[in-house]
């Protein structure tokens, strides 16, 4: 088999990614999903608020997504469902396989990476202790309830505020369950303010910042949680334990990009997003292979992830028509003060269409800050911001005439207190 | 006067809102587009949500079909709403934004599919 744009993952990134490479005239185009149908983990986020950018309207994850599911098929672009990629080898050949057409070898022109993230799980985070039935991460629940229709559990402690654990707080609670807690272990929760308001708020559960979970009790299933305030070095502080009786306990303490192909590929990963390390045209280390989504780095907001994948496409198919430069002078991008990492790594000016877009987050929260963008120590752009945390990905754009620089230039983005 | 802190829920920016009452006169401060003024008026006034949930399917791929209220419905009707809804089942196929239920317990919304199965 032969394509000229394959694409790893049936998710948003990937079916945004296979239309803008369609749209900008590519039409050999193989999308591969393992699970049973096209979207994704849109598909079980059945809460609204997607779509506010793209679409300009609120819509749910099942909607969005079948946004571009249905603009796909009306494009006639192929695909394969509960097929699994196994390995990317050399010269972009695809090892994949399903029960229709066993074992596939399938060359590519270009490969668009868009697998998406994992959540970490318990063993991810190390809780000690017996495994009893009745702990999940926060998506196999919002799985198990809203698509396969069982009820995880009645009681429940989410360990985690990241968005999945909020999202399932209000979402169990609506299910007849009773959120006893949601325990976070900074000082700040990992999820958007928005999220904290409308799910844990209007149902008055409380929310513990600097907390961890000490116990989980029970054999059999879940009896009983403990959680413990901790101190500034995270460590539980005595005395402040409280005990919970609960059936369940829904973990939400993070995602990692899945980058298993990736990584036996040969593809250099960045070890802060542990996502591939791209340049602004989305292409990792190895040439003609791009990668976008949350493959990349964790996105808050799906319609950011859509505005990467199309750009990934776009980049892809440019890639077949023999429309980048390769050869190009590159600057690196490099996190500065506040700044834990900058998405792309690498940029080629002449590459750049219009705008050079970077993406980053912040490593604590700040107040009244500025936002610089130097290259090579030399301001070219200052934001001002009131609020920045690291639950919430910033933005920068670049002018593509401000990315006038020397072969090696270094791009720094820091924060500097206002007025210092 | 009265004063209330809040945070708009209406878009991933979350601004901080203040609202103030004065002589049945609401003020927002703090929003950065007219839908969180918008927001701060209702919340305080009448606060409504949209409900996302599923209702059981028949003949489709998956158990459960997700739903949504068309509109906002009134906080503290979703409970109830949730109760009625609870008892409904689908067949399969289904197309989004097929009508579910009309006028969801008189609320005057209708209960839409969320996906197509």
């Amino acid at each position: 088999m032969k394509y000229d744009i394959v694409v790893v993952g049936g998710g948003p990134a990937g079916l945004a990614a296979a239309i803008e490479a369609k749209k900008n005239g590519v039409d050999n185009i193989l999308v591969i999903e393992r699970d049973r149908e096209l979207g994704g983990i849109l598909q079980q986020c059945i809460h609204n608020g997607f779509g506010l950018h793209v679409f300009k309207e609120e819509l749910t994850g099942p909607e969005y997504a079948e946004k571009f599911i249905t603009e796909l098929k009306n494009m006639g672009i192929e695909y394969k469902l509960d097929t699994m990629v196994l390995e990317i080898g050399e010269e972009r050949v695809i090892h994949a396989i399903n029960t229709v057409d066993g074992f596939m070898r399938i060359k590519a022109g270009a490969i668009i990476l868009s697998m998406g993230c994992r959540e970490r799980t318990r063993g991810a985070i190390s809780i000690p202790g017996s495994r009893p039935a009745g702990v999940f991460t926060a998506g196999t629940a919002q799985r198990f309830v809203n698509m396969e229709g069982y009820m995880v559990g009645k009681r429940v402690v989410i360990l985690g505020s990241g968005d999945i654990g909020l999202i399932m707080a209000r979402r169990m609670t609506l299910e007849g369950a009773k959120v006893l807690a949601v325990a976070e272990l900074m000082p700040f929760s990992g999820g958007l303010t928005r999220n904290i308001v409308q799910c844990l708020e209007d149902y008055h559960i409380p929310l513990y910042l600097s907390h961890t979970l000490m116990e989980i009790k029970g054999k059999d299933r879940v009896e009983g949680v403990v959680i413990a305030e901790v101190d500034k070095n995270r460590k539980p502080i005595p005395g402040t334990e409280k005990h919970y009786d609960c059936d369940t306990l829904l973990l939400s303490v993070g995602l990692i990009p899945e980058n298993e192909i990736s990584k036996n590929a040969g593809i250099a990963l960045d070890p802060v997003t542990s996502g591939p390390i791209v340049n602004e045209s989305m292409e990792t280390s190895i040439e003609g292979v791009f990668a976008c989504g949350n493959v990349v780095h964790v996105h808050d907001l799906v319609d950011f992830v859509t505005a990467e994948s199309k750009r990934a496409g776009k980049n892809a198919a440019k890639y077949i028509k023999k429309e980048i430069k390769a050869d190009a002078k590159t600057a690196k991008t490099k996190p500065g003060e506040g700044i834990r990492y900058i998405v792309p790594h690498m940029v080629r000016p002449e590459n750049v269409d219009g705008t050079l877009d970077l993406f980053m987050r912040v490593d604590n929260v700040y107040k009244d800050m500025n936002m610089v963008v130097k290259i090579d120590g030399k301001e070219i752009k200052r934001m001002k911001k009131k609020h920045l945390a690291p639950g919430e990905m910033e933005s920068v754009k670049i002018k593509k005439e401000d990315l006038g620089f020397k072969e090696d230039a270094v791009i720094t983005v820091q924060l500097e207190k206002e007025g210092a | 006067m009265e004063k209330h802190q809040l945070v708009c829920i209406v878009c991933p920016m979350g601004c901080h809102l203040e609202v103030t009452k004065e002589n049945d006169e609401y003020n927002v401060t703090g929003n950065k587009c007219p839908r969180g003024k918008a927001y701060g008026m209702k919340e305080l006034t009448n606060p409504t949500r949209v409900v996302t949930t599923t209702v059981k399917i028949k003949g489709g791929l998956l158990n459960r079909l997700s739903v949504k209220t068309k509109e906002a419905i009134p906080k503290e009707k979703m409970f109830e709403c949730m109760k009625f809804i609870d008892s409904i089942e689908v067949k399969a196929p289904v197309s989004v934004g097929d009508i579910i239920v009309k006028d969801l317990l008189g609320t005057g919304v209708d209960l839409v599919a969320a996906r197509s199965m």
